[in-house]
């Protein structure tokens, strides 16, 4: 049988990556109004949080405001990463709601590479994103004693963090039938660090919240952050956040190839 | 494998799917030779957007062999993807680039060289009148220039079997004929085309093989030329002054459908020279005046509505 031409079939997985994150760095910076809302959203929460809510819970602690900003800011830098791959899960929507995903799937690239576009294009937003984030919480009262080591570790944490968060945004994105939709689906991870010990401590809570709160995967998260800039012993709860990381990271890997890969219905 | 079935650009035998209980193709069989347009007619709903997404390996037949380019679909379609180019009939750009960079960004996936992917962005904005605008983001774009744009991409690979699914609906006149010309000259180059459209004038055109989808089959295939001789149609129309040259009319013609309120007489005539002639010395002949004459052949729209929508409608073809 003779054929047309002998196309040049090999993948070119790192190319095509590459391709597809400049494509998304672009995108961000035609649409910054998205990003602003993403760090923005934090910072609102850290002013709400330091000045409004402070005295009081600072002293619910046994100290005040400047105590409760450094315990909070941990919590902020955490909604900093969850902010940003709701952004995720939005422009992954918007994506699939364009024509043009349809042509990426006829055409001979790795087709992964459109979804590590968009994770690789949100680590480097997140990594902009909690830089501005921790700047305006040292700003207003936090101050990490973290040492130049616990600094990188808590760069590296945060890095596989968000990581694992956005694979499993990148999934809800597409089950997302509209952008409404893919905005509204990454809520819970918003809201689980209130859940947890994020802004208050789990012991001030009735027992079933508490027991809740001890067990879900934001609090371990939280701890090690907070150990690591805090510079204080982090017990196992490194081992659990990375343990959920790794889970979050290979069910949201996993859930999103599958995604991709299945037939649209019609 | 037959000699014929490597030489088609798109060979596909009993080609089947299925959406849960609904039907969508019931056994299609296609066979478009290499360098040709081909045409797919059909209403909406009548299966030829999903035609295309099985050949263009968006969706998986379920049952059926097809051949895109000279490879399997199923078995290869990376294969099939290298070799062909898909603009559809919901725009496939990015909206917040630029047109130059949804080609560059083309290009870039297509792994052509530095020089090459300007080269060949630059030819191509030039080639669909997009330089001027190359700059501006797609979002600001009008509807002909974004499907021009669309069209562009898909160039940027030089595919070998492009599908062209609706691509001209929604596009004014001159939108229309730019696309046309576009379309002509890819095929002067070697190309095949398989088009579906809903504007049987674009199909006749175009297409040198035209096929009619009604409910997930083939009703007919042929040139335009064959599937007007196929149905019934062609006829002379006469109009007259009054209802007494329209009785006389009606009794010299005999064989005619005669409408009393609108003066005219429908004579069946295949609408040559010959037969207009004899008809025309028949009413010299008996001095009966006529007002108005005009002659009407079988067009595309009148193969369509012969072929398909209700079956207690259709006309059966000769």
């Amino acid at each position: 049988m003779t054929t047309l031409a002998s196309p040049d079939l090999r993948f070119h997985r790192l190319r095509d990556s590459a391709t597809m994150l400049r494509r998304n760095l672009k995108r961000l910076l035609r649409y910054p109004s998205m990003t602003v809302l993403l760090v923005g959203m934090p910072i609102v929460f850290l002013l709400l949080f330091v000045y409004v809510f402070g005295g009081t819970l600072g002293a619910g602690l046994g100290g005040g405001r400047a105590d409760y900003a450094n315990y909070v800011a941990p919590a902020i830098i955490l909604m900093t990463v969850t902010t940003t791959v709701q952004g995720t899960a939005i422009s992954v929507a918007m994506d699939m709601t364009e024509g043009i995903i349809a042509r990426f799937r006829t055409m001979h690239v790795a087709r992964v590479s459109v979804l590590t576009g968009h994770v690789l294009g949100s680590v480097i937003q997140a990594v902009f994103g909690v830089a501005i984030v921790t700047g305006v919480a040292v700003l207003v009262g936090f101050r990490p004693t973290a040492g130049l080591g616990g600094w990188l570790a808590t760069a590296g944490f945060l890095m596989v963090l968000t990581f694992a968060l956005v694979w499993l945004c990148v999934a809800l994105g597409q089950v997302s039938k509209s952008v409404e939709a893919a905005s509204n689906l990454p809520m819970p991870l918003m809201f689980l660090p209130f859940l947890g010990s994020g802004f208050v401590p789990t012991d001030s809570m009735p027992a079933g919240l508490r027991w809740f709160a001890e067990y879900q995967p934001f609090t371990p998260i939280i701890e090690t952050l907070r150990g690591l800039l805090m510079d204080r012993p982090l017990g196992n709860n490194a081992w659990l956040a990375l343990g959920w990381c790794a889970v979050i990271a290979l069910g949201g890997y996993l859930w999103s190839k599958r995604l991709f890969n299945r037939e649209s219905a019609h | 494998m037959s000699d014929k079935r490597s030489r088609a650009a798109i060979a596909a035998t009993g080609l089947r799917k299925s959406f849960g209980d609904h039907v969508v193709l019931d056994g299609l069989d296609l066979d478009v030779p290499r360098g040709t347009v081909f045409s797919l007619l059909g209403a909406n709903g009548a299966g030829k957007t999903t035609t295309v997404k099985i050949l263009s390996t968006l969706l998986s037949p379920d049952a059926g062999e097809v051949q895109v380019a000279g490879h399997d679909l199923v078995r290869e379609p990376d294969a099939v993807r290298a070799a062909i180019g898909v603009t559809g009939q919901f725009s496939a750009v990015d909206n917040l680039l630029t047109g130059q960079e949804n080609l560059l960004l083309m290009a870039d996936l297509h792994h052509l060289g530095r020089g090459e992917r300007r080269q060949r962005t630059a030819l191509l904005l030039d080639r669909f009148d997009l330089t001027d605008a190359a700059r501006k983001p797609v979002s600001t774009y009008s509807g002909g220039m974004r499907r021009r744009l669309d069209l562009a991409m898909t160039l940027v690979g030089r595919p070998q079997v492009i599908f062209l699914d609706e691509p001209t609906t929604g596009l004014d006149p001159r939108s229309r004929r730019g696309m046309w010309r576009i379309v002509r000259e890819l095929v002067a180059d070697g190309v095949t085309i398989f088009l579906t459209t809903q504007y049987l004038e674009e199909a006749d055109e175009l297409a040198d093989r035209i096929a009619v989808l009604d409910r997930g089959r083939l009703v007919a295939e042929g040139t335009a030329d064959q599937l007007k001789r196929r149905i019934p149609g062609g006829h002379i129309r006469l109009r007259f002054a009054d209802a007494p040259g329209l009785d006389t009319a009606m009794r010299a013609l005999g064989q005619a459908t005669r409408d009393g309120d609108a003066l005219t007489l429908r004579v069946p005539s295949d609408g040559s020279l010959r037969a207009l002639k004899g008809l025309i010395d028949h009413l010299d002949q008996r001095a009966i005046e006529v007002d108005e004459l005009s002659v009407h052949t079988p067009d595309l729209d009148d193969v369509f509505l012969a072929l398909t929508g209700p079956s207690d409608q259709k006309v059966t073809p000769r």
